[in-house]
Order: C-alpha cells, then structure tokens, then sequence
C-alpha cells in the first residue's frame, strides 16, 4: 500500500477530486512530520504511537581501523503500537465470532 | 499532538471541509493503514516511513508474578521503519538538501 491508495480511498469513499483528496493526504502526513521534528509525540487512538526520543552520545569504534570515534548524540524516531492495532492484527483469522465460546457472565 | 489535534489543523487548513469531512479523512487514513497491517501488506509512505507485519513465533513465557509457565501463542506484530525525509527532519543534524 502506498500513498496512493489512500488518496484512492478517500476519493471513493468521501467523494472529492483527486486532487482534493491529494491535498488532504499529502497535509495529514506534513502536519505529523513537523509535529515529530519538534520533538513533540503523536497519538493516534486505535493505532499507536510517534514518539521521538533522545539519544546520547557514545564512543565506538571503526571495525575496519580500530580507531575509537565518538558516535553522536542524535534524536530518533519510535512507533509504539496500540493495544487495539496488536490485537486487530491477532484476530483477523477468526472470521467470525464464536457464539458459544465464552458467555458474558 | 493527538488525532482530535490532527483533525482540528486539516479543518484550519481547508476551511472548505467541514469538521465531519476532515474527521471522516483522518480515520479513513488510519483505517487504511490498519486493514493493509490486516492484510499482512507493505506499506510504504514516502518521505514518511514503512510499516511491515513481523512473525513472533510462539514461546513458552513465565507469568513474573507467581513464575507459571504459560504458553504464548504465535503472534504478528507491526514494525515501522522512518523514512529518509523524516529520519532527517527529527535529527537535524544533517542537510536536506544535499540528498541525491
């Protein structure tokens, strides 16, 4: 799946222009990029988490010389998954839902 | 920033939508990416990142609590990979535009 699909999908399914629908896609992704380049997370409820942590610097060295270089500090990127996005991926084989598999007391 | 956030700042930038417009984009966006994680498909965004399914198999765990064994069943897990743009923007440490 790529950008595309979705713009495809919202063209389908709200009924705007392409490039309305393009317009729409493209600023929903810049408007997280820059909240993420401030260091600031974004939460997505039902899906997960952005969350932008520090790194610090540390010394490593060149496999190839041996010499010791110091690694730099740097700010990385993580996703955390949310509970309901885990375990939506965990029950799509189940087609349907047992009707006698556990009575709700 | 939350998705309520999001959808708030699509509905400032296009004062065209209406706020049940910007809200029915925003979910469609995830729900898009969640029924391809669904799916087990790819999924790339430029200048954003990747998500791909993983395989867990299944283990034997320990319950810390009361140290029971308990089997854990095999499991799919997303895994999101950033993309170059991104990766950069969050670091600043190097030049966007020397990218080839």
């Amino acid at each position: 799946m790529t950008k595309a699909d979705i713009i495809n999908r919202i063209y389908e399914r709200v009924g705007f222009s392409k490039k309305e629908a393009t317009d729409v896609v493209e600023a929903t992704f810049e408007i997280i990029k820059s909240q993420l380049e401030k260091g600031d997370k974004v939460k997505i409820s039902g899906f997960g988490n952005f969350v932008i942590h520090g790194k610090q610097p540390r010394k490593g060295r060149n496999p190839q010389t041996g010499e010791e270089i110091t690694i730099a500090g740097r700010r990385v990127l993580t996703f955390k998954p949310s509970q309901t996005l885990k375990k939506n991926m965990n029950t799509v084989a189940r087609e349907d839902p047992d009707p006698d598999a556990s009575a709700q007391s | 920033m939350t998705k309520r956030d999001l959808i708030e700042e699509i509905n400032d930038r296009f004062p065209h939508l209406s706020r049940f417009d910007a809200e029915v984009i925003v979910n469609t966006v995830f729900d898009s990416l969640i029924t391809a994680l669904q799916r087990e498909e790819r999924i790339e965004i430029r200048g954003f990142g990747s998500f791909v399914v993983k395989h867990r198999r299944a283990r034997d765990g320990r319950n810390p609590k009361t140290g029971e064994v308990v089997s854990v069943s095999s499991k799919r897990v997303p895994f999101f990979k950033v993309g170059k743009e991104l990766r950069l923007r969050v670091n600043q440490s190097a030049d966007i535009e020397s990218g080839g």
